[in-house]
């Protein structure tokens, strides 16, 4: 008798036990992660309150650092251009990216093949990728400008122009990203129903309207995954600007990457960036939020 | 009689319109992709006059493959493609030996808890891990060196890794892992001889898309090598643009950097579109 009520509680033990010894397997990537991104996280936090340069010594200012931040124009300015350059790297990809799903969920031959070509920009390296869009939009030499004279339009100044430095750039971006929102979308719709299209059929339903009012619905949730994704990746390009104007001509697409940088590797102050970071990440996380709280809505309608 | 027979062919014309312009979208989708690469393959097969040429010579004539022996020549690029290999292959490695009993950890124990914080590191520009990073390493006097790149690009590789393999070990039946425990086998047995043989295509995906977006990076690279450590995409923007303007070199230059990337990539074309449908993994 006693033997078999003994026998669980051993069960149980054995158990957790077995279960301490699968910690065991985390712990040395806890160790590494711990080491290069949750404390630079706290570093960052740190720095942010302490005014500092480096080969300099650092004193204390408490939230000093924000307060300059907040009054600063160029910074201000920086947040606007991260804006309105995220929007359209989101936005444009996210419809490019849905069509070219509908397109690469048909049946076609060559269809894997295709689609391993249409990836492929999301892989290349994006320095290199850079370099090349930069000789292409040359006013005088680059092959945008000729295309543009093909079809009977006048030569543009793409990255030279104030104006559409940040459109321009967009494009690249637009190219780089939207394989991976095309990914996302096509996810989405491989995990469709198919008895809602032929109930759909029979009552004589166009495509157009197949997919306003079942596609479209049903996919929506990838969607905004894919806008989340994308959100944060637009808010962080650095790579793709950095290569291709600097932030120039003059700050006109000086992003807050780009603002960060400079502070940071440029004039080595080392407290302000800390509170760019800071500020930078709120921005991320808050907009991340946002789109995961619609996510939340579309799941219910 | 020929009523009949226009009746029968027009729906056979609406098919073939449709099939057309089909196959025309799928052009126009795929044509972008397509054309910035011929771009770039073509600016690198051609010399300097006709790179420069308006109207653009589209088409190499004859192909040179002079770009190519300069970019070999005139710079050190045999040491900076070393140096991406080693830094790359490097931190794809460490991510490997501690990522993948990380990944086997988290999906037996159902921590998914913990791939929350991998979804904050991703959400962090790189540019904030570098600040404090940079300071260590000046403390440590580890700049400009192989090591310290390494260590940065774990930024990278461990989450990668991690969540690819979290992933793909779900999906593992647990069945013969229970069967090896009741006959006495650890847990670490276990997961050596039971386990690891079976995640073997996970590995694969992990490890290719590990290494292809530290092969990326040029950030980190950007700011803590030296004119001597620098990885290859730094190399081609520092070196290239400022000693020498001309544009063959430069998409010469490019592909250098981009080609081993691409050809991975087509390895592994199936998998990327299954993993990163479901996690939308990507470093940096």
């Amino acid at each position: 008798m006693p033997g078999l009520v003994a026998a669980p509680a051993r069960g149980a033990r054995f158990l957790a036990r077995r279960r301490r010894a699968y910690y065991w397997f985390i712990v040395p990537a806890l160790v590494v992660v711990g080491a290069v991104i949750v404390f630079p996280w706290l570093f960052t936090l740190w720095m942010s309150a302490f005014d500092w340069t480096i080969g300099s010594a650092a004193h204390f200012v408490g939230f000093g650092n924000y307060a300059k931040l907040a009054t600063n124009q160029r910074f201000l300015e920086a947040i606007l251009h991260t804006f309105y350059f995220t929007a359209l790297a989101v936005a444009a990809p996210l419809v490019l990216g849905t069509l070219a799903a509908l397109i690469f969920h048909r049946d076609f031959p060559f269809r894997g093949v295709l689609r391993g070509v249409f990836v492929m920009p999301m892989m290349a390296t994006p320095v290199a990728v850079a370099l090349v869009w930069t000789m292409m939009f040359h006013p005088q030499q680059g092959v945008l400008n000729y295309l543009l004279s093909l079809v009977g339009l006048p030569p543009s100044l793409w990255v030279y122009s104030p104006t559409l430095v940040i459109p321009s750039l967009v494009l690249v971006e637009v190219w780089h990203w939207t394989p991976l929102v095309m990914l996302i979308v096509l996810g989405g719709l491989a995990a469709l129903p198919t008895e809602p299209y032929e109930s759909a059929r029979l009552d004589g339903a166009s495509e157009w309207q197949l997919f306003r009012f079942i596609t479209l619905p049903l996919v929506a949730p990838f969607i905004v995954v894919a806008a989340v994704i994308r959100t944060i990746d637009a808010l962080k390009t650095f790579d793709t600007i950095y290569v291709i104007t600097g932030g120039g001509p003059g700050t006109a697409s000086e992003t807050i990457n780009l603002y960060l940088y400079l502070q940071a590797f440029a004039f080595y102050n080392i407290g302000t960036a800390s509170a760019v970071v800071v500020v930078f990440f709120v921005i991320v996380l808050a907009l991340a939020l946002l789109l995961l709280h619609v996510r939340e809505k579309t799941k219910w309608s | 009689m020929t009523a009949m027979a226009s009746a029968a062919g027009r729906p056979r014309v609406r098919r073939w319109l449709r099939k057309a312009g089909f196959w025309l979208s799928v052009i126009v989708i795929i044509s972008p992709a397509v054309l910035v690469f011929l771009w770039m393959l073509s600016l690198s097969l051609k010399n300097e006059i006709d790179n420069l040429a308006y109207p653009p010579v589209f088409i190499p004539n004859p192909p040179t493959f002079g770009n190519f022996l300069q970019v070999f020549e005139q710079n050190s690029i045999g040491r900076y493609l070393w140096n991406s290999i080693v830094v790359s292959g490097g931190a794809t490695l460490v991510a490997l030996l501690i990522g993948v009993p990380a990944g086997f950890g988290i999906a037996r124990v159902g921590a998914r808890r913990l791939t929350v914080l991998i979804l904050i590191a991703r959400m962090t520009p790189a540019l904030s891990y570098l600040i404090p990073l940079f300071a260590v390493f000046q403390f440590l006097q580890l700049n400009n060196t192989l090591t310290a790149l390494v260590i940065t690009h774990l930024v990278i590789t461990v989450p990668i890794v991690v969540y690819v393999m979290a992933g793909y070990f779900e999906t593992l039946p647990r069945e013969l892992e229970e069967a090896a425990l009741i006959d006495g086998g650890s847990v670490w047995s276990t997961f050596r001889y039971v386990a690891l043989p079976l995640a073997r295509p996970g590995i694969v995906v992990g490890t290719i898309l590990a290494f292809i977006f530290s092969w990326n990076n040029f950030v980190f690279g950007a700011v803590l090598a030296g004119r001597e450590t620098r990885t290859l995409p730094v190399a081609v923007y520092n070196v290239l643009t400022f000693e020498q303007l001309a544009w063959g070199p430069l998409a010469a230059a490019a592909i250098i950097v981009t080609l081993p990337v691409l050809l991975l990539t087509i390895v592994i074309q199936k998998e990327i579109v299954v993993g990163l449908t479901h996690g939308g993994v990507k470093g940096g």
